[in-house]
């Protein structure tokens, strides 16, 4: 499977580019290049482009432990968008711009609220039900002001697009949904690896916390929603690219109605150090917050996938859940 | 952690089962009202599991010598999704083609396996597990049934309760203790194969919250046990009982026990033209967990085909699926309560209030919440 032969050399690189201290310092507003030229150079951004077009070709399926991974490590940039977005480009034969690609959909001209569109330089943009390619502009940016996030809405004035892809309606929204469920999943794991660490090494009368039967218990919920949130990520990457709605749905629904659990169970065994900026905890949840309603929440998706199965004509959920399941 | 969970695609050999079981599903779902098939895998149809057993679909996972189908956990896996999808009732070889029959081909001797297999392949033989005892549940390693050594085998006594399906069972693969006492814990525990109507064995019903006699319990009263009972090592019994619970918890079964009563709601929402809003996010969000956990159900099968046993992996998956299951009813409930001028057909409301009330047992059977927990926990290296 390539995606075994490529993950170690992707942590590799994450390790070098990207530790933690250049997480806080891009999200306290420093600048991302540095990371971003070391992603560039490392030829990763092309990893989902087609090998006709000079790609790694990968699938998205195969990818998907390289974007838990952009998770795990809390990349303050917008490398899976990005590498989907140069994917979509060069299979509509563009080229892709320099730069991090943000994917988004605006209604009514404006967008929600972008992690990380602070840093990036270009959009892939549904507005108007056209997808098209736009160079930002500072004037573009609505910053949110959020301690220590990078989050903005985007306005569009006028626009001149630099490309226009042929995407229904939706697909756009449905593909970030589907990288945000893998970078919840690998978000989600590493909080799990801290909190268990924690609970083993914190001692409370007489014993690590781990040893105390009602911690395990919600130790164990936490483990089992981290699962939960890998499966649905690697099955909303196993639809395509983009993405078939009904899976990316899934996909979202599963992996942000794990968030509000896993993330508490984390705080609550941490204590009072988790809530601190000194502690790594927090660089996890608070990403993990604003990743569970970025491209649509899981009462979003379940609105969708809802109206689809109660409009289906497939005789039990099972045979819909089948028909709509990338394997 | 739990790395070797991954998307696992259901072999096309497998999959070509499925066309075939899906005529009995089909005619299970024409010929029965839901809150019948809701019971699902408590529901007792013997006709149904011997007319399933000649079609070959029972006793997949066996070895063609032994007349199984010589195939993989996945086999198993189709067939019972589309039984479980609409609700067949396949309790009366469940347990049989589940767990005894891998515990049997696993640990029985040669001749065990000549006679049983090819029996329960044809479902004409069946059987329930004897685990939990009045003062063992749990704490299944507290067991005070006690089989002694006589010159031609062993005598039995003791008593079993809570046994899902004995009421109809041929046999009982019972763990009870063949040395030592109850303080010493997992040794000196065997299992032997009873049957069930043997002299000094006596099975009564026990009628549940629904009016169900869906298990019982059972008294051994100097019950003669043959040399040929004992199945697997004397004093074995904890390591193999361990191995049977990987495969009781991390099938389908823990996700689809209420699909039946999705799919009257979905039937109801249509009646009403309730197909937007709050009901369709409530469908939705059914429709996500299931397909979510139906795939996290076939990684845990993959591991099972791949021969490993993964007791963790399938405690995980149980307690996920269990919780889904029992969100359904009370969400549900709710959805129908918050609309208090609609008619409800009376079926429905039977098969909704069925599940309420039975719910409770979807993650009491096969290990409770706090059991499966604790194993997850110690295989997170907190124990």
């Amino acid at each position: 499977m390539e995606e075994l032969d490529l993950l170690p050399s992707f942590e590799r690189l994450l390790d070098d580019a990207c530790p933690l201290e250049v997480v806080r310092a891009v999200e306290a507003g420093g600048s991302a290049n540095r990371l971003w030229a070391a992603v560039e150079e490392s030829g990763f951004l092309n990893l989902l482009v087609p090998e006709a077009a000079g790609g790694a070709g990968v699938t998205l399926s195969n990818a998907a432990p390289l974007i838990e991974a952009l998770g795990a490590w809390l990349v303050p940039a917008p490398v899976a968008q990005t590498m989907a977005a140069r994917a979509l480009l060069a299979a509509a034969g563009h080229s892709a711009p320099p730069g991090p690609i943000l994917l988004a959909t605006a209604a009514a001209r404006q967008t929600a609220n972008l992690p990380f569109a602070e840093v990036a330089d270009h959009a892939l943009i549904e507005l108007d039900g056209k997808v098209i390619l736009l160079r930002l502009t500072p004037e573009m940016r609505r910053p949110a002001g959020l301690h220590a996030s990078r989050t903005a809405a985007l306005v569009f004035p006028e626009t001149t697009a630099l490309a226009t892809l042929d995407l229904s309606a939706g697909a756009l929204r449905a593909l970030g949904a589907v990288l945000r469920a893998a970078e919840i999943a690998g978000m989600s794991a590493k909080a799990l690896d801290i909190t268990i660490s924690y609970a083993n090494e914190r001692t409370q009368f007489g014993k690590p916390i781990g040893k105390q039967q009602a911690v395990q218990q919600q130790l164990a919920v936490m483990a089992e929603q981290t699962v939960l949130a890998r499966m649905a990520g690697r099955l909303g990457c196993a639809s395509g690219l983009p993405p078939a709605q009904d899976a990316a749905a899934a996909a979202k629904q599963a992996a942000s109605a794990a968030v509000p659990l896993l993330t508490s169970i984390a705080h609550a065994v941490h204590g009072a150090i988790g809530i601190s900026e000194e502690y790594q905890l927090q660089l996890y949840t608070r990403r993990l917050y604003e990743w569970r309603l970025a491209d649509g929440s899981e009462s979003y998706w379940a609105g969708l996938l809802g109206v689809s199965r109660l409009r289906s004509e497939a005789e039990t959920s099972i045979d819909f859940v089948r028909a709509a399941s990338p394997v | 952690m739990f790395d070797t969970l991954r998307l696992s695609a259901i072999p096309d050999a497998d999959e070509a089962l499925r066309p075939l079981v899906r005529e009995f599903a089909a005619l299970a779902r024409k010929s029965r009202p839901a809150e019948e098939r809701v019971r699902s895998w408590i529901g007792y149809d013997a006709e149904l599991s011997r007319a399933l057993g000649q079609a070959g679909l029972l006793g997949l996972t066996l070895p063609k010598e032994y007349g199984g189908g010589g195939g993989g956990p996945f086999a198993r896996f189709v067939v019972v999704e589309e039984l479980l999808a609409v609700g067949a009732p396949v309790a009366a070889h469940w347990i049989a083609d589940r767990q005894s029959a891998p515990l049997l081909l696993n640990y029985g001797t040669e001749a065990q396996r000549r006679f049983f297999l090819p029996k329960i392949a044809k479902g004409e033989l069946f059987f329930c597990i004897g685990m939990s005892e009045p003062g063992s549940g749990s704490d299944l390693a507290s067991v005070r049934s006690r089989a002694e050594r006589t010159e031609s085998g062993w005598r039995l006594n003791g008593q079993k309760i809570w046994t899902t399906t004995a009421l109809h069972a041929d046999y009982m693969i019972a763990l009870v203790r063949t040395c030592g006492s109850s303080s010493d814990r997992q040794a000196g525990l065997s299992q032997f194969l009873v049957h069930l109507r043997a002299p000094g064995v006596t099975v009564r019903p026990i009628i549940d919250l629904t009016g169900t006699a869906e298990f019982a319990e059972i008294f051994f009263d100097n019950v003669e046990l043959g040399e040929d009972a004992l199945v697997g090592q004397e004093g074995g019994g904890w390591n193999q009982v361990t191995a049977e619970l990987a495969f009781e918890r991390s099938g389908p079964e823990r996700i689809y026990s209420a699909v039946v009563l999705i799919d009257e709601w979905i039937g109801h929402l249509r009646t009403h033209g309730r197909l937007q809003g709050a009901a369709a996010e409530l469908a939705g969000q059914f429709t996500a967990q299931l397909m979510v956990l139906r795939s996290l159900s076939m990684a845990v099968t993959a591991r099972l085909a791949a021969g490993e046993s993964p007791v963790i992996e399938a405690s995980l998956s149980k307690d996920l699926g269990t919780s889904f299951e029992q969100s359904i009813p009370a969400l549900i409930a709710d959805d129908l309560g918050s609309h208090p001028d609609e008619a409800v057909s009376s079926d429905f409301y039977r098969t909704l209030q069925f599940v309420s009330r039975i719910a409770p047992s979807y993650s009491l059977r096969g290990g409770t919440r706090e059991i499966l927990r604790g194993i997850i926990a110690r295989g997170l290296g907190l124990r």
